[in-house]
């Protein structure tokens, strides 16, 4: 559920394929984000699950499984 | 027209420079939220002005230096208009005195409304923009902030500060096509130089190879072709109208 829902986001903001999207993939290495396409990312993510993602926390984000593990961790829902 | 559809906020439009801008950008089409800190009377003016010759306009409140009035302003403007596509942040004061005279609250002051007001109000509008992949930034300085003038280190730092912090968002906000350029005036008659002595007034003449003092919609114009379509591959400028008095 909340990977499909990471998953739709990434597709959105990044531009890539769906298929492209694993638990694996590494924003900037695997799906050619750049420092700022990730913060957008983390303020796309905040407001759909709505929470607060610290700088400290999003520093240490590499991968979409990594973004999966946060949110079931923080998330209100 | 040129911004039609268009949406666009004047920080500090209540008179002067600002006054100009807002009322031209929104004979272009734009739709314009007037902001002021404490002259309501004459933002409501402003917005009285656009509205007669058919234009649509709103007043907001907000001292630019403090962030919790400008993200209300914000969420004020997009309540308002649904969006955001031009910020101009011409909001500024002076607190004049020379270095060794110069009070804390003189330098704070400056520093507060004219460069952290300019921090404020971009990180605001960018939040904005980034999301719809276009925006203007434009940020007016002053030919104080690249020549220095005795009796205005404040000033001129503040000025100075505006014009890298500019260049270093514009190389950030590039990628998202949002374009970012300073206006640097000159000495343009407002109420901030109707206060100098007519000694000073004179004597800055002299310096002004064009021979006369700016008008704001000398200024005017430039922000409304540096908020237009027309200027899409510009960004990261410093644009002087000064009458020459920088070359
Ligand atoms: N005039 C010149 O020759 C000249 C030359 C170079 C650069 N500039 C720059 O151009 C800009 C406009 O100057 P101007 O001559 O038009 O000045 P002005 O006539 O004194 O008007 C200043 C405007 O800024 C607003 N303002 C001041 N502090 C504010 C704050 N904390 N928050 C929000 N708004 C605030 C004022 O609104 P309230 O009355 O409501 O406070 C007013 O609308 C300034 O940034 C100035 O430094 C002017």
């Amino acid at each position: 559920m909340i990977f499909e829902k990471v998953r739709d986001i990434i597709v959105e903001q990044l531009g890539v394929d769906a298929e492209e999207v694993t638990l694996d993939s590494k924003f900037i290495d695997d799906l050619g984000a750049d420092s700022l396409d990730i913060v957008e990312l983390i303020m796309a993510l905040e407001e759909e699950f709505d929470m607060e993602i610290p700088d400290e926390d999003a520093e240490k984000i590499s991968t979409v499984g990594d973004v999966v593990e946060y949110i079931k961790a923080h998330s209100k829902e | 027209m040129e911004l039609e559809g268009r949406t666009a906020l004047v920080t500090g439009a209540s008179r002067g420079i600002g006054r100009a801008i807002a009322v031209y950008l929104a004979e272009l089409g734009a739709q314009v939220a007037v902001n002021y800190s404490s002259s309501e009377q004459r933002a409501i003016e402003v917005v009285e002005a656009i509205k007669e010759k058919g234009g649509r306009a709103i007043a907001v409140k907000a001292d630019v230096s403090n962030l919790q009035e400008v993200e209300a302003m914000f969420e004020k403007v997009l309540n308002e208009f649904g969006d955001l596509h031009i910020l101009v942040n011409n909001a500024g004061i002076t607190r004049d005195a020379l270095l060794i005279r110069m009070k804390q609250e003189d330098w704070d002051a400056v520093l507060d409304t004219n460069l952290k007001g300019v921090y404020n109000c971009s990180k605001a509008a960018a939040k904005i923009m980034i999301k719809k992949r276009r925006g203007k930034i434009i940020n007016i300085s002053s030919v104080v902030g690249v020549a220095g003038n005795a009796g205005q280190s404040n000033y001129a730092a503040a000025k100075a500060g505006v014009i890298g912090f500019s260049k270093a968002i514009a190389r950030e906000l590039a990628p998202r096509n949002i374009q970012v350029n300073v206006v640097a005036p000159g000495f343009i008659e407002t109420d901030m130089t109707a206060a100098l002595p007519e000694s000073i007034r004179q004597e800055m003449l002299k310096q002004i190879p064009l021979g006369r003092y700016g008008d704001p919609m000398d200024v005017a114009y430039v922000v409304g072709f540096l908020a237009s379509d027309k200027s899409q591959y510009i960004t990261g400028q410093v644009i002087h109208v000064d009458g020459g008095m920088i070359m």
